[in-house]
């Protein structure tokens, strides 16, 4: 007879813990977490025994006290007595300011750079292949610069529009370009503005739900509305009406020369423009090469089945390839975005009061809280990123391929 | 049965007619015109537009070029000798030329020595950028060069880094003694022996031998900072990247949990923030006493920022291979080092080539925000000493024209070689 055994359980050993796959991860990981451990232990100690050298401690209780200084471009109430959490503030208003509207302008760029880099046209061709290299290949910090310099080195100083025969006059007489920014007129909001603009959002609202059903309808039916002047109507017919009867409550407050500066108007900042416009050109450069990308990848029998199909160009580029070209367009346009926010922080080259100009620069040089700034303004961003993030997903889920 | 055809027709050629060329308007210049650029109305509108948009562009910009003054002392003199004309005052950067590349505290005799680092450097990179032409020998130069550019640009004794060069080869050779026992134990071996070199080269490194004039870093600036910064940091970030992105795939949970939260948390904030956690709070984290150099803290920083967006690159690589590759690796018996060294890595770089190169140019363009924190390199020298200075004062077009068409040459010749070399490593035949 056999006697049947299980084969010998083996005993633990030490060089098991590096040998034997079941324990080598543990092993691993535990001495990964040591590392770990040990590097902010460290670390820590050591921010103890500096603070304690300095004399300083951790405290946010500075963020309460009078900032003493001034911003000169603010959205919200601000003055230099006000405390250093409402400069920082201001400052996030700001940042946010600037990404919108180099988000919105830089897509726009972005997107006819990118169409018209696919054109028959050598010549158009070319000179977007131009654009596109020129800007990418250069820091954005020397176009900030740049602009900024053209901004205020370049262009008339106020004084020049005074007189009969002045060296530099204003554009349509409203608009004037001067070194300390540009002067466009104010709408002045009267009473019952609030309902003309409250009608004009839900005229915004009420074209996409139109464009949403006609289109539906297309998919359903195959019977087309006609999408651009009813769009067109929808947005503008009900608000210049509203407009109208509650009796012109939105006027307009032109710019005027009077003592040294323009008096009235609104004034955009030399610094706001500089970064804008450089955000916005140095970001559409990279938002065209994605676009160019997203239309090449939809394949070429798309657009020859559709022409099959008897549709016409247009039709093709709106219903056929610009649907299944975002797809692959959406997700790099919005880390450019990010990329935008993030670049915007650059505003403390050329004086233009962001978060990183004020929490990250005067507050922090003034109260001397190094730590607390720094990390409160990373803080910032990160809820940013994370929050476009969010964003992105809930969108990539939305578009995704369904596949079965 | 032809005769009876023949007979039904009046007339049959029975010869070719020799080809005749095609109408004037479809050849040549016309036609590639007519293609090109006036196919449709809409085309011709914006072809004439462009021409338009051209030629205001060189009307405003090539008198300026071709009319420019590069002899003389200062703006004034430049206005002198222009005399009301359109013309640019090139005369700054012939003047302030050694600033510009080179910073204004690094001393005036020593210029050869980064001259000669930055000609070496191409030495050294040939032969990892032209890998399939060059002998491999010439490898063993890449490995020498960043002691020997360390040796030149900062000075002081040759022992320091010659011993640290050691130190390396010493690694080196227990690290392959080891890799018969296991990838891990090698690397752990390779390191140890490193670490005791390095404790030794600092104790017996007082030796002068071969003396330069020791030069701190805080004398670097212009575009060589902006090289010194880009080169290092770029090759650092490469093998920390890769450790990260192995790191976020790995099965391992707390290995990686730690390297997800550092690449998304550096990767959320922008680079400025970490610039200033490298000028005023780093010092706050190293022990009481220490002088970290300014550079090597912003050398950490920038290091830590890249190898977080390489990371993310290589994961996509990672990420795109098939999973084949894995299980390949898997059933040929190799363990995790052998299987990630020979099977995934190689694969999985070469699809994050454009990536990396993308990394590798925005860094390097990004290197100019060390101007922010008062750092001197090409852009905080146009910023600071020269413009500022009586003499060039306004004189904005040139230097800052200088400064950007410096980047747009480097930039623009590194995504060409990448775009070269995804040809060259085109390994699928389609």
């Amino acid at each position: 007879m056999t006697i049947m055994t299980d084969p010998q359980q083996e005993s633990f050993r030490p060089s098991m813990l590096l040998n034997d796959t079941r324990y080598r991860s543990y092993t691993f990981q535990f001495i990964a977490l040591m590392v770990l451990i040990g590097i902010i232990a460290y670390l820590g100690y050591n921010l103890v025994l500096n603070l304690r050298a300095a004399g300083l401690n951790i405290s946010y209780e500075f963020l309460g006290e009078p900032a003493g200084y001034d911003i000169n471009q603010t959205l919200v109430e601000y003055t230099s007595r006000s405390s250093h959490l409402t400069a920082a503030i201001v400052g996030i208003l700001n940042t946010l300011l600037v990404a919108f509207l180099a988000c919105a302008t830089a897509t726009i760029f972005g997107v006819i750079a990118g169409v018209l880099r696919l054109s028959n046209n050598w010549l158009i061709r070319k000179l977007m292949s131009g654009y596109v290299e020129a800007f990418r290949n250069v820091p954005v910090l020397i176009w900030i610069i740049i602009i900024f310099t053209i901004m205020t080195a370049v262009l008339p100083a106020p004084s020049a529009f005074r007189g009969d025969d002045p060296d530099a006059s204003m554009i349509l007489g409203s608009v004037a370009f001067t070194n300390r920014g540009v002067y466009v007129p104010m709408p002045v909001w009267g009473p019952g503005s609030m309902v003309v603009v409250v009608t004009f959002i839900l005229s915004v609202i009420g074209v996409f739900a139109y464009r949403r059903y006609a289109k539906k309808l297309l998919y359903a039916t195959g019977k087309l509305l006609p999408m651009g002047w009813p769009s067109l109507a929808i947005l503008f017919v009900p608000s210049i009406l509203v407009f109208f009867i509650m009796g012109q409550p939105i006027t307009l407050d032109f710019p005027e020369l009077g003592g040294f500066n323009f008096r009235g108007g609104l004034q955009i900042g030399a610094p706001l423009i500089a970064l804008w416009f450089a955000l916005s050109i140095y970001t559409g450069a990279f938002i065209a090469e994605n676009v160019r990308a997203g239309i090449l990848a939809v394949s070429k029998g798309q657009t020859e089945a559709a022409a099959s199909l008897g549709l016409r160009p247009r039709r093709i580029m709106n219903l056929v390839i610009l649907p299944q070209a975002l797809r692959v367009i959406i997700p790099p346009l919005i880390s450019q975005y990010l990329n935008i926010t993030k670049n915007s922080s650059l505003a403390i080259a050329v004086g233009y009061a962001d978060i990183t100009a004020t929490l990250g620069g005067i507050t922090l040089n003034q109260t001397g809280r190094a730590i607390e700034c720094v990390l409160l303004l990373m803080l910032f961003y990160l809820l940013i990123s994370l929050g476009i993030s969010a964003v992105m997903n809930i969108y990539n889920n939305a578009v995704r391929l369904k596949e079965r | 049965m032809s005769d009876t055809h023949a007979e039904s027709v009046a007339y049959v050629r029975d010869s070719m007619l020799p080809e005749s060329p095609p109408p004037a308007a479809e050849t040549g210049v016309t036609k590639w015109m007519k293609q090109n650029l006036f196919a449709t109305i809409p085309n011709s509108v914006l072809t004439v537009a462009a021409i338009v948009v051209i030629y205001f562009l060189l009307a405003a910009t090539l008198p300026w070029i071709l009319n420019g003054i590069w002899n003389a002392a200062s703006i004034r003199e430049c206005r002198e000798i222009l005399d009301g004309a359109t013309g640019g005052c090139f005369a700054v950067l012939s003047d302030r030329w050694n600033q510009l590349l080179f910073g204004f505290k690094y001393p005036s005799t020593e210029y050869w020595r980064p001259a000669l680092a930055f000609l070496l450097l191409f030495v050294a990179a040939a032969p990892v950028m032209f890998f399939k032409y060059l002998p491999r020998q010439m490898l063993l130069f890449t490995g020498v060069y960043p002691f020997l550019a360390f040796w030149l640009i900062w000075g002081g004794s040759i022992v320091p880094p010659l011993l640290l060069l050691l130190g390396f080869v010493a690694a080196y050779v227990a690290f392959k003694a080891l890799e018969k026992r296991g990838f891990g134990v090698a690397v752990l071996g390779g390191l140890g022996v490193l670490v005791v070199a390095i404790l030794l080269a600092g104790s017996i490194g007082k030796i002068e031998v071969l003396r330069l004039e020791q030069v701190p870093s805080r004398d670097m600036g212009g575009f060589m900072l902006n090289m010194i910064l880009g080169t290092v940091c770029v090759s650092l970030s490469i093998p920390i990247g890769i450790a990260l992105a192995l790191g976020r795939q790995s099965d391992m949970p707390i290995i990686k949990w730690i390297c997800v939260v550092f690449i998304e948390f550096i990767r959320g904030v922008p680079l400025i923030t970490l610039l200033f956690v490298a000028n005023v709070v780093l010092a706050y984290f190293l022990p009481p006493g220490t002088t970290f150099d300014l550079i090597i803290r912003v050398i950490i920083m920038i290091t830590a920022f890249a190898s977080a967006y390489i990371a993310e690159v290589i994961r996509g690589g990672l990420a795109a291979l098939p999973r084949g590759q894995y299980e390949a690796g898997d059933s040929l018996g190799l363990d995790y080092a052998q299987a990630m060294r020979l099977i995934i890595l190689p694969q999985a770089l070469k699809i994050s080539i454009p990536g990396i190169v993308n990394v590798a140019v925005g860094l390097f363009k990004d290197t100019t925000l060390v101007s922010v924190i008062s750092m001197f390199d090409l852009v905080g020298m146009i910023r600071g000493p020269i413009l500022a200075s009586t003499d060039w004062n306004g004189v904005y077009w040139e230097l800052f024209g200088f400064a950007a068409l410096l980047f747009f040459v480097v930039c623009y010749g590194v995504s060409q070689y990448s775009q070269w070399l995804e040809r060259e490593l085109n390994t699928d035949h389609r």
